[in-house]
Formats: C-alpha cells, sequence, structure tokens
C-alpha cells in the first residue's frame, strides 16, 4: 500500500510518499496515524496530533475512523486551502 | 459545456468568458480569485496540490452544481505552483438562462472549491519566512452552509 503525504505533513515528515505493508483490513486511517507516529522524529512531530489530520482513501476523502479496507493508496495532509 | 483545468500556466478571463458567453443562455457569472499582495511582505504563495486526486474532486463538486443549478456551461480553473501578489489563482465562470442560477452556482463552486478541493498554500516572505495557510473554519462553515 502506499502512504502519500502532502504540505507541511510532506516538509516534516521529510518523504512525499512511501510503500508499507498494508495493515489489517478492519484497522481506520487513525490507528495507521498512530502506527507512524510510533516511529518517533518526523513522523511523530507531523502525526502527534490527528486533529491538525485530514486523510484520502483511494483518492476520495475520508474520516479517519475510516476502515483502510483494500485500500491501495491512503493520503495524510492538512485541512485544504485552495481556491 | 463542462472545463475543468489544474494547470501552473495563467489563463485568459476575456476568452473564458466568451466561450460560456457563446452558449447563449442570457446570464453569465464568474468569480477570478488573485494573490493578495498587501500582507506584510508577501513575495509569493506556492500551491501544491494532489494530482491524482484533483481534477476528479474537481469534477465530483462541478457535477454536483450541475444537479443543483439549471446550467448551460461550468467552467473552474485552479492553478498551482508558485505565483507572485496579483497573479490570478482560481477562476469559476456559469452560464445559464436565469441570473440567480449562474451567480447561485458561481458561489456554490468557489466556496466547494476553497473547503474540498486538495490543495494547500505556502506564503513566501520576502526575509525568506515561510509558513502554510491555515484553513480557515468560516470557510467551511461557507460550504457546510450550502448543504441545508
Amino acid at each position: 500500500m502506499t502512504i502519500v503525504y502532502f504540505a507541511w505533513v510532506r516538509e516534516v515528515i521529510g518523504r512525499d510518499e512511501e510503500q508499507v505493508e498494508r495493515p489489517a483490513p478492519d484497522s481506520s486511517v487513525a490507528d495507521l496515524i498512530a502506527t507512524l507516529a510510533a516511529r518517533g522524529g518526523g513522523y511523530a512531530q507531523a502525526l502527534e496530533d490527528p486533529t491538525r489530520l485530514r486523510a484520502a482513501i483511494d483518492q476520495r476523502f475520508a474520516p479517519l475512523d475510516t476502515p483502510i479496507g483494500d485500500a491501495r493508496e491512503v493520503a495524510l495532509f492538512p485541512p485544504v486551502t485552495g481556491g | 459545456m463542462k472545463r475543468i483545468a489544474i494547470q501552473t500556466a495563467d489563463f485568459d478571463v476575456a476568452a473564458e468568458l466568451a466561450a460560456l458567453e457563446a452558449l447563449g443562455g442570457g446570464g453569465v457569472a464568474s468569480f477570478t480569485g488573485i494573490v493578495r499582495g498587501e500582507e506584510g511582505g508577501l513575495i509569493a504563495l506556492e500551491l501544491e496540490h494532489y494530482p491524482a486526486m484533483t481534477q476528479a474532486q474537481v469534477d465530483r463538486i462541478v457535477e454536483e452544481a450541475l444537479a443543483r443549478w439549471p446550467l448551460l456551461g461550468v467552467s473552474v480553473i485552479h492553478r498551482f505552483g508558485r505565483l507572485e501578489p496579483g497573479a490570478r489563482i482560481v477562476f469559476v465562470g456559469t452560464a445559464s438562462r436565469h441570473r440567480a442560477a449562474a451567480l447561485e452556482s458561481c458561489a456554490f463552486l468557489i466556496d466547494w472549491m476553497k473547503s474540498d478541493a486538495p490543495f494547500w498554500k505556502k506564503e513566501h516572505f520576502g526575509d525568506g519566512a515561510t509558513q502554510w495557510v491555515e484553513a480557515r473554519a468560516e470557510d467551511e462553515a461557507k460550504a457546510q452552509g450550502w448543504r441545508s
């Protein structure tokens, strides 16, 4: 499974994407965030406060409690600021 | 007519409006977003987006507008990359036989582009400082207001 990062999440983690082993299908995006944050360093810094994060599963916005299921790509980023 | 473009290049507002006017609807509304220049020492905005998602997500927003209002045409252009003060960032144009439909759908589209399109803005200042723009609660509230 691919994880992609955007904006300051990307900068603080220090990479824009990576491959990880797919978590159990019933685990949520929030579970994934907690697992990544436990790596420490930039991951902990970027992901320690999930209320500052938004997510997309296979290019669709998804609340953090959404199960990852058989997703191919999970994106983590701050709230959008387009327009 | 449905036109969606996500691009680094500038666009020609007159040409975009002319294409909407040519649909014969009798009413065209538009919004153009520009990089503000007055904010203390801002020299550029850098817009990042989620290339694999942006086009499809903007298309969902446009389809929602087409379902809600009787529109003859919709154009949405959003730039990304580095933009200096005075540069155009975004264009939304709508054409309809009815002015309310054109005006309301244009406002809907720009409100939703702010809260539901995967773009992020980073400010660059003259002293070398940078800062990611924080999402504003009032923008989210405006978008949510269209749900009721």
